[in-house]
């Protein structure tokens, strides 16, 4: 797949603080990459940097294959943002907030009031369309800037914080459309949260940053398997089965250690690989399996395990 | 240069700053002092007062006519007390006081456009849109100046209807706007206007609020109020080649400003102060 962002070594310094401090990563066409970190880790600067609206200190960014310092206005050609704010003109009604950001994104005029009325109806807003957006919910702003990223159908979208401040049902709201527009539409994001579950529902990989720094990267299977390289697997029997079933196990090649308890057995084993062999040993040996469960880490495991041994 | 985006720019930044009550509550005020109840007491008063009283003025007033080129003393030679009165202050003290519109018009839009969308954390969604720098201050600065000039204009027109139909009754004849008022409306008038706004684009890059830049802007007024000195105290006459030369200092002043606020303006700078 053709890579979209590539980033290597990039910098950012604001006095003697480095915001972005040797980032390199890159994302793929339809992917959705995702920057984890705790608010000041860098991300927001990053996002600004790959617009070309804030010149880099060192290193080297391509976004579609131009540099941001001097190619800015062709990259955000290509580019929609929702910002950490919403950043919508209150004053103004959604219909006109829209048009106003189509026609600076360079939409034909004959084409954009069809393309406003499009993408309002497709974040549900068609009720509201001549109403200042001041009068609308938290949620339906949030739309509605995401609308404005949209508006002129950008290959690359950046979202920032896409879901801070929202209630947890206008936060589902914003994360099914993410989700929908990833899926339907193969769009290619850049997703700069703190929020982990966010993150772990909508991202395909993660870079977890802290200080401008990347601390890990890669998707959650290979971020378990770099921080936690053997994996536990729990099977409930039936009934136990005896110690002499369980001591042959150990021979098994690529199985670790066994431990036990009650109706249930926990394997640590080299690899996946592995898994069926101890199933096929175990039912070999008469046991009756009820379950068996590799153990899961979910991405706040991983966060939490990267910034503690950052600090 | 697309032209679309910095028009889009400017029709936004109207629209916006029309919703401001702080913004455009100045530009009804103001006009309606200075092109109607101003010229109105100054034109009706002597025309109601004793004669007795506008000769006491006129006392004041020969001193200042004295004082005056020539060629202005000209316009007052065969008129009665009242009409030199009117054509006095109508014609020659509410001038530089015009000057303050274009002025405050100006700082006022550019205050809530530069630094009003700062506050209102609408810049960054700007920033982010495919326009460059200079169409982005092209269209910030049209929004100010196109409508300081425009309003100014309006309030120059009304002014002169007021002044024609009051004094109607003791002129008998359309006699204003005078020769003096041409390029004051025409060429100090748009100098003033691009002075505030780009006064208030370096302004705007030091201070957070509206109101601030609103207030460190409007400070530039000093400069006309001491064209109203001038004008009052006989020091100083604007007359037409006087205008003109101050007028051309003050274009020469807003190219200097305009070349360091083009220098300054630059999404770097901008989203560092966000």
């Amino acid at each position: 797949m053709e890579i979209i962002v590539e980033v290597n070594g990039l910098e950012r310094t604001f006095g003697r603080n480095r915001a972005v401090d040797g980032m390199t990563f890159h994302v793929k066409q339809g992917e959705v990459f995702g920057l984890l970190g705790p608010n000041g880790a860098g991300k927001t600067t990053t996002v600004r940097l790959l617009n070309g609206i804030l010149p880099p200190s060192g290193g080297m960014a391509r976004v579609f294959g131009l540099d941001p310092l001097m190619d800015g206005q062709r990259i955000r050609e290509q580019t929609g943002v929702l910002t950490e704010s919403p950043s919508l003109y209150e004053r103004l009604s959604a219909r006109e907030n829209l048009e106003f950001f189509g026609t600076l994104a360079g939409i034909p005029a004959e084409k954009l009031t069809q393309r406003v009325q499009d993408i309002l109806k497709f974040f549900g807003l068609q009720d509201r369309v001549n109403d200042k957006v001041e009068t609308y919910s938290k949620g339906m702003k949030q739309r509605l800037a995401l609308a404005r990223a949209l508006v002129h159908e950008p290959p690359l979208l950046f979202l920032d914080e896409p879901t801070s401040g929202l209630d947890p049902e206008a936060a589902q709201q914003v994360n099914e459309l993410i989700a929908s527009l990833s899926q339907r539409s193969g769009q290619t994001i850049l997703l700069a949260t703190h929020n982990l579950l966010e993150a772990q529902r909508l991202c395909d990989r993660v870079a977890v940053m802290n200080k401008g720094r990347i601390l890990a990267m890669g998707s959650l299977k290979e971020l378990t398997r770099k921080l936690w390289p053997v994996i536990w697997v729990d099977i409930t029997f039936w009934e136990m089965p005896a110690e002499t079933v369980r001591e042959t196990l150990k021979t098994l090649r690529g199985v670790i250690q066994i431990t036990g308890q009650g109706e249930t057995m926990q394997a640590q084993v080299e690899n996946e690989d592995v898994i069926p062999q101890v199933v096929r040993h175990l039912t070999g040996q008469g046991a009756s399996i009820l379950r068996v469960n590799p153990r899961d880490y979910t991405l706040e495991d991983i966060y939490f395990s990267l910034q503690a041994g950052e600090k | 240069m697309n032209w679309r985006s910095i028009w889009t720019i400017a029709k936004k930044d109207l629209k916006e700053v029309s919703q401001n009550k702080m913004a455009w509550g100045p530009g009804i005020v103001v006009p309606l002092v200075f092109a109607v109840f101003m010229p109105l007491m100054f034109i009706i008063l002597p025309q109601v007062i004793p004669v007795e009283d506008v000769q006491r003025e006129l006392g004041d007033l020969d001193g200042m006519l004295r004082a005056m080129p020539p060629a202005l003393q000209v316009l007052f030679e065969g008129k009665s007390l009242e009409q030199m009165f009117v054509l006095y202050m109508a014609g020659f003290m509410l001038a530089p006081l015009f000057l303050v519109m274009p002025l405050m018009f100006s700082t006022v839009i550019g205050s809530d456009s530069f630094v009003g969308e700062r506050e209102r954390k609408t810049m960054e969604a700007l920033l982010y849109t495919p326009t460059s720098d200079m169409e982005l201050f092209l269209g910030k600065v049209l929004a100010a100046v196109i409508p300081a000039i425009g309003l100014s204009w309006i309030t120059y027109v009304v002014y002169i209807i007021v002044v024609n139909v009051a004094s109607y009754p003791l002129f008998g004849s359309i006699w204003f706007p005078l020769p003096t008022w041409w390029p004051l409306m025409l060429w100090m008038t748009p100098a003033l206007a691009v002075l505030g706004i780009s006064a208030t684009v370096l302004i705007s890059s030091r201070v957070r609020t509206f109101m601030e830049a609103y207030q460190m802007s409007a400070s530039l007024v000093v400069l006309v109020l001491g064209l109203v000195a001038g004008q009052v105290s006989g020091v100083l006459f604007l007359g037409i080649g006087t205008t003109l030369i101050i007028g051309t200092i003050i274009w020469l002043v807003d190219a200097a400003l305009i070349y360091v606020s083009v220098k300054k303006f630059k999404r770097s700078a901008l989203v560092a102060k966000l």
